[in-house]
């Protein structure tokens, strides 16, 4: 199946997984990335689970913060 | 060989405009362009909510990320960085900073407030690693 990953058009095999297309596409320090299906934000604890469709337009957000005394609100949002 | 940022005046004078805005918050914001050779040449910036609302920290909402880089894509132009201000601290990354780095191929822009004439700086974070980056504004190349 063809999926879009950050833009890109992939080939890819049916049922591939985020947590899968996360390690084809060695996606680095994976742990702070947030990841995107159709515009639709995955919850981190689920990318094993989720299973990618043929069409589906995946994108990799890292996260960005800091400041004197920076925290990571929407991180720890989208992990909970 | 670090690379260099190549920022329009009229970018600049956004981005601190949008700083000063912000106070007594941090400001945040992204930059999208394209690279030639040793440049980043930024065609765009984006200037971004601060989710924290804090004068110590800032997060950029990853709905706001989403959707800039979607923009980013329509244009055909690529992430090059961020940017934030200190609204009363030297334009230097805090550890704060260095430990939330996260994108090794992200430019890191810092823009101090803390004297009367704003100071902005561009730097690489790579695992703890911070470099300097030279800023070109425009008419520098004219």
């Amino acid at each position: 199946m063809q999926i879009t990953v950050a833009g890109n058009r992939r080939e890819v095999k049916e049922g591939l997984t985020v947590a899968e297309l996360i390690a084809l596409e060695k996606v680095e320090t994976p742990e702070y990335v947030t990841v995107s299906v159709n515009d639709a934000f995955v919850q981190s604890g689920t990318f094993a689970q989720t299973v990618l469709l043929d069409g589906d337009t995946v994108e990799f957000l890292y996260f960005m913060g800091g400041g004197e005394k920076g925290r990571r609100i929407w991180l720890s949002q989208m992990n909970s | 060989m670090e690379m260099k940022i190549v920022l329009k005046k009229q970018d600049y004078s956004r981005m601190v405009a949008h700083a000063r805005a912000c106070l007594p918050d941090e400001a945040c914001g992204l930059l999208a362009g394209t690279v030639e050779d040793d440049k980043k040449l930024v065609q765009k910036v984006y200037l971004l909510e601060n989710a924290d609302h804090s004068p110590e920290h800032f997060s950029i909402l990853p709905e706001e990320q989403l959707a800039a880089v979607r923009d980013m894509r329509a244009n055909g132009l690529v992430p090059l960085g961020n940017f934030h201000s200190h609204p009363s601290s030297p334009a230097r990354p805090s550890a704060e900073d260095i430990r939330l780095a996260y994108d090794g191929r992200a430019s890191y822009l810092i823009l101090s407030l803390a004297q009367k004439e704003p100071v902005l700086r561009a730097f690489s974070i790579a695992e703890e690693n911070v470099c300097e980056q030279e800023i070109l504004f425009h008419e520098d190349l004219h």
